[in-house]
């Protein structure tokens, strides 16, 4: 794909409040490909995006699902297999003494899937971004507020975007070179 | 005020003073990194401790070339100090735990001031706890046999056996603790990055943040994957001291054969996390000026809490007691006997007064919000963890079921500087973790302030 030279354009705002306002209305106003940019994580604001469909549960639950599987499967193999001790004739598979190893892959797998599977998603690490070529945006992660309409939304075009963004009366407006 | 942070203890001390903004939060905070100078005190402090851990690593080091003989462990008292400091330690890191996972499960928005502080002080505890069961094996360079790896020797792990759960139980620990003190770190990395003047400083925390930009999508997977890994580090954390207990409890030894072992070594962790959370909080908000973030209400609250552990605590104690004298067992009656009049009778009334007695002021209030007493009460508990430690593991161990093995147990110069070394890197690593990471979460203090709230238009 062509790299555009716009990346997109990007209002600033103030208060939390703002931006969950000014997400919405650019949502309503039929722009999709939009993001928004917070310090902390606003209350709400990737569901005023239309942004619901989270896979990280879903990755955490394979996870955790695998890590029992395979804690529980390296230690019948082990004990039953592949190296059976007999200890007071006690059963190769004595399961309740595997239960506590299994416990402890299934939270190691899960824990993993979560934190990998999170940066994955997001897809982090991203040594390069366009939006840090804004100047001003090194205060998104201080005190300001930021959303971004992309370039590639198909209701994009620079005059008119410029002017939807003026009406959702934001601190500064930028255009964003890719 | 929103309504999550008053939800406790209405009408007391706030969990952040009034009169912070989003950017004043975030300089105040990043500011002890960034531009702060290296102060004389922070120096002189980095010194001591990094000159203890040079003692630790000389006594690691003889301990390399004569081997474990050097201490004083000897049949029968073969776990001596390397079992009694690994709980130790290990104990300590609990709290950090429970603070930034379990009281976020719980909605406790005041642990937000002092969550990351205590999830390091959980990774440098860890750290140390970890040194001493590797030590202990007699062959350390072999410390690898423990994992289950496919072999030339065709040798497996009997994982019938809690020390080796423990093995697992402590690593899966480490890197789920590890894991949730980065992710946790990862915003406020992007915001040192953006906020640093010095080249070098942007590229190191820029490599670190990953390119985090706050992308409100991004946001929405981090706070559930940060929900869901505090959801699996809470019965985690749980189960750790639980199979640290099993270690003693699953074994025949009168004194560690008991169920009581897993509920009160968790509390018994618990407690003794919090006073090293307090005996590192108090100093660090004075020298930092950091008193309008850690607050009279986080010294209330981690007060109450030691006071709640403390009890549940002194119920184990008083269930081994009693189980002592009614089951009617004669090595479990001569066990009790044995602590309350035997040789290390001193060291089970000291740690009877540090743990159950001293601790009862915290019942007033004055004593509850004063750093000071705070400070001294802390310490105390800490030295008494120790002991029961201590009492735990050398006082069951030293007298065998037959008198003919039975002896006594003597700390060397070895075992001291090992264990004194510890807690030098212990605080070498916090001082260097104050100096080049935000000891207190930036992001998570500006969701406290009122303006963080959405108003509806």
């Amino acid at each position: 794909m062509k790299r555009l030279a716009i990346y997109g354009m990007m209002a600033e705002f103030d208060t939390t409040s703002d931006l969950v306002a000014a997400a919405r209305r650019t949502h309503e106003a039929g722009y999709r490909k939009i993001d928004a940019y917070s310090p902390f994580p606003v209350e709400g604001l990737a569901d005023e995006m239309g942004f619901h469909k989270n896979a990280v549960p879903l990755v955490v639950l394979v996870g955790g699902v695998l890590g029992a599987i395979s804690g529980y499967l390296l230690q019948y193999w082990i004990s039953a297999v592949t190296y059976p001790i007999n200890v007071g004739g006690r059963p190769y598979n004595s399961w309740p003494a595997f239960i506590v190893v299994t416990f402890e892959t299934t939270i190691l797998f899960a824990g993993l899937a979560a934190v990998l599977g999170m940066l994955a998603l997001n897809g982090l690490p991203m040594p390069y971004h366009p939006v840090f070529n804004v100047p001003r945006f090194a205060f998104a992660t201080r005190d300001r507020f930021f959303l971004i309409i992309f370039s590639s939304d198909p209701k994009y075009e620079t005059a008119g975007t410029r002017v939807f963004l003026e009406s959702l009366k934001p601190r500064s407006i930028s255009e964003v070179p890719s | 005020m929103d309504d999550r942070t008053d939800d406790v203890t209405v009408g007391s001390a706030p969990v952040i003073e009034p009169g912070y903004t989003f950017a004043t939060v975030t300089d105040k905070i990043s500011a002890i990194v960034l531009t702060r100078p290296t102060s004389v005190a922070w120096l002189f402090g980095f010194g001591v401790a990094f000159l203890l851990t040079m003692m630790m690593l000389y006594a690691i080091g003889y301990l390399f070339v004569r081997g474990v003989g050097i201490w004083g462990v000897n049949i029968p008292v073969g776990w001596g100090f390397a079992i009694v400091n690994f709980v130790w330690w290990i104990g300590i890191g609990h709290a950090g735990t429970l603070i930034s996972a379990i009281l976020l499960l719980l909605r406790q928005s005041w642990r937000n001031s002092i969550n990351r502080f205590a999830e390091a002080m959980t990774l440098f505890a860890v750290a140390c706890a970890g040194l001493f069961p590797v030590l202990h094996l007699g062959r350390p360079w072999l410390g690898y046999w423990l994992f289950p790896y496919p072999n030339t020797m065709k040798y497996w792990p009997q994982f019938r056996s809690p020390l080796v759960w423990d093995v697992f139980a402590v690593s899966t620990y480490f890197t789920i603790s590890l894991m949730f003190w980065f992710i946790g770190l990862i915003p406020d990395l992007a915001t040192l990055r953006d906020r640093s003047g010095n080249r070098a400083a942007q590229i190191i925390y820029g490599i670190l943040a990953m390119g985090w930009r706050g992308s409100a999508r991004h946001w929405a997977r981090y706070e559930t994957a940060y929900l869901l890994l505090a959801g699996l580090a809470t019965p985690l954390v749980l189960s750790v001291h639980t199979v640290v207990s099993f270690d003693f409890a699953i074994s025949m030894v009168p004194g560690w054969h008991t169920t009581i072992f897993p509920p009160y070594f968790v509390a018994g962790a618990i407690y003794s996390g919090f006073a090293m959370v307090l005996v590192l909080a108090i100093p660090i908000r004075k020298f930092y000026g950091l008193e309008d973030f850690i607050t009279e209400r986080h010294l209330q609250n981690s007060a109450k809490v030691m006071l709640a552990t403390g009890l549940i605590v002194a119920y184990g104690y008083g269930i081994e007691a009693f189980m002592g004298w009614y089951s009617g067992n004669r090595y479990d009656t001569f066990l009790l006997w044995n602590r309350l009049h035997g040789p290390y009778h001193f060291w089970y009334w000291m740690l009877l007064v540090c743990n159950i007695g001293i601790p009862q002021v915290l019942w007033i209030r004055n004593l509850r919000s004063s750093p000071v007493w705070l400070f001294l009460i802390s310490l105390d508990i800490l030295v008494g963890m120790w002991l029961e430690r201590f009492v735990i593991v050398v006082v069951s161990l030293h007298r065998d079921f037959l008198n003919s093995s039975w002896g006594m147990y003597y700390p060397t110069r070895w075992d001291w500087m090992t264990y004194i070394g510890t807690i030098g890197m212990f605080l070498a690593l916090m001082f260097l973790f104050l100096r080049i990471l935000p000891a207190i979460s930036i992001f998570e203090m500006r969701t406290l302030l009122p303006q963080a709230e959405v108003k509806p238009e």
